[in-house]
């Protein structure tokens, strides 16, 4: 990340450090190697010699286009098929920061998979989105939520244009706006639609949308449904974006080259794949300079960061309002589902009425609306209580403390030092498949991440911390990274850093003592 | 990580191999398949490299010595 010096004093260090030469070597030999093998038994399944498992046209199909031919099937066949069991595993609890996994073996190397009917019980969960711990089930806690149940049922059977528009909708649109500090804002029901379905309702054709090399796949198919143009740039690279805004505004529509109708800069707060942030006053700055507009998908920063929980604006001490379009969804730190969409009142308005899930969706379910209002109101204090101050405090030292040892373990970790989504490099993929099998069996839950979703050199684990983690959960999921890392040789960092001041295990213990009496 | 016998850092040893070369992810058999063609491989790099490797090194000591041996020898001869 380039960034101005004013910037570094309000965000933490980023890192992206490169690993030695041989990882990137070895990695590639044995992508090539499994490949080899992976011709290999296609050939033996078009002979004969073994059965096929996945899907295959049927005979009187083989003169029409090959449907299954493609890299991606290919790669799913003999690469992903192999090792699917560190996927999709069952669980059968809260997703709270211990949870139970089912168990599940396979007799035919993990073509299909046979649950034994067995759990096993209090695993640490080191993958879901639950920033702020919002993801549990204490009666107390939810006893609105089960009022709400009672009063309005499940299902609101309707849109919000018609007979879907409830009086906790309001009430949670006047609650978002103010957490925001915002004029207005618009909640509906899907976290991914908010962004597939309200882009095209802002841009269309003859306007310039500028997003960031790594967005998420909900704001690159909303950009391509508005069918706009579209030009990337270099991921939180700001010479890259200013170059790219001179071409935009000098050079105008790609052929008749009048002036653009509208540029929009999408980027996201905190990219969950990287966990850098974005570098947001320079492209308020930039944005300023040359008339663009600027869409900013807080999806995981949203009451992750900042002193309050109010996200990347408050981290970087900005004014809301210099972002045009604030997205957000409530999956994530709030323990619900659906997401928003912020900003001034006339574009609230006009996106009531023109944008597709607005009109056409469905409308948030009652006990959703209330969980959301009661976390939101849990984390700005309004309900008398000091238990999200607590939260969000508790999530910032959780990170801090990780990062930090991670770091100093060896292992090359990527993201910004405020993030609590901390990446964790693999590279090769047998040390991924093994790292997940060895952590479930050492009682932690990892998620990992391959080829598609990352570059294919870069396979990772990635960890998503939550308030709710208290220091004994991460001092044991530390040992055993530690043991793992060495027996699978995952420290590849060539870095010295100096051990950790003996000051903050005093902050660490006393904050541990403030959560336990919260949560009685 | 502490190894009680030499066995058990030879199996250490063989599954870094396994996880470097990402052949832990195949099947048995597959790995049979590829320990054997690598073994094979190696096997007549090494066979190889007995028979030429002392035959090439003695040639060209030889070759040297002959050039060393012999600018003394026809210095003399011209002055003489």
């Amino acid at each position: 990340c380039c960034c101005f010096r004013l910037t570094r004093l309000f965000q933490g260090q980023e890192s992206f450090e490169q690993a030695p030469m041989y990882v990137a070597v070895m990695t590639y030999l044995g992508f090539g190697l499994v490949t080899l093998f992976g011709y290999f038994r296609d050939f033996l399944r078009a002979v004969g010699l073994e059965k096929c498992h996945i899907a295959k046209e049927r005979d009187e199909q083989k003169d029409f286009v090959p449907l299954y031919q493609d890299f991606e099937n290919f790669y799913t066949r003999n690469l992903y098929m192999r090792v699917r069991d560190n996927w999709n595993r069952p669980i059968c609890s809260l997703p709270g920061p211990v949870f139970d996994v089912m168990e599940r073996v396979s007799p035919d190397y993990n073509w299909t998979f046979r649950l034994t009917g067995k759990t096993i019980p209090n695993v640490i969960n080191m993958g879901s989105y639950n920033y702020l711990g919002f993801a549990e089930n204490n009666v107390d806690f939810l006893k609105t939520v089960a009022e709400r149940v009672q009063q309005y049922g499940l299902g609101v059977c309707s849109t919000r244009q018609e007979m879907g528009n409830l009086g906790i909708h309001q009430e949670l649109e006047e609650l978002v706006a103010e957490f925001l500090g915002v004029e207005s804002a618009m909640v509906l029901g899907m976290g991914f639609a908010t962004n597939s379905t309200n882009i095209p309702a802002l841009v269309g054709k003859g306007c310039l949308i500028l997003s960031d090399e790594l967005n998420h796949t909900s704001l690159i198919l909303g950009a391509r449904l508005s069918g706009a143009t579209i030009r990337v740039f270099k991921h939180n690279n700001m010479q890259s974006l200013e170059r790219v805004l001179r071409d935009a505004v000098c050079s105008g529509q790609p052929h008749t080259h009048r002036p653009w109708k509208k540029i929009m800069i999408m980027v996201e707060g905190i990219y969950s794949m990287e966990g850098s942030v974005v570098c947001l006053p320079d492209i308020v700055a930039l944005k300023k300079k040359y008339k663009a507009y600027l869409y900013l998908d807080e999806a995981h920063s949203i009451g992750a960061v900042g002193p309050t929980g109010r996200g990347v604006t408050e981290l970087f001490g900005l004014d809301p309002s210099d972002v045009d379009v604030l997205m957000g969804t409530f999956t994530k730190s709030f323990g619900a589902a659906g997401g928003y969409i912020a900003g001034k009142k006339e574009l609230v308005d006009y996106l009531r009425s023109h944008s597709h899930s607005a009109v056409y969706a469905s409308a948030m379910s009652p006990p959703v609306t209330e969980q959301i209002l009661r976390a939101m109101r849990c984390i700005m204090g309004l309900d008398g209580t000091t238990i999200g101050q607590t939260r969000v405090h508790r999530l910032a030292e959780n990170t801090r403390y990780f990062r930090s040892r991670l770091q100093e373990m060896g292992f090359i970790i990527y993201g910004n030092d405020d993030s609590p989504v901390i990446p964790l490099l693999l590279y090769m993929p047998g040390k991924v498949v093994a790292f997940s099998r060895a952590m479930l069996r050492r009682k932690v839950g990892v998620v990992v991440v391959g080829f598609p979703a990352t570059p294919i050199t870069e396979a990772r684990a990635r960890f998503c911390l939550s308030a709710a983690h208290t220091k004994e959960m991460l001092d044991k999921v530390l040992f055993d990274l530690n043991e793992v890392g060495d027996e699978l040789c995952l420290k590849f960092s060539q870095r010295k850093y100096t051990s950790r001041p003996k000051e903050q295990h005093h902050n660490n213990n006393d904050l541990n003592k403030d959560f336990k009496q919260d949560s009685l | 990580m502490d190894f009680k016998n030499v066995k058990e850092y030879l199996g250490w040893l063989y599954y870094q191999y396994l996880l470097i070369t990402s052949i832990y992810v195949l099947e048995p058999w597959e790995q049979s398949i590829f320990n054997s063609v690598l073994f094979s491989i190696l096997a007549m790099v090494v066979y190889t490299s007995y028979m030429v490797v002392p035959v090439h090194v003695h040639l060209a000591l030889e070759v040297f010595s002959g050039i060393c041996g012999e600018q003394p020898e026809s210095t003399m001869a011209l002055m003489n």
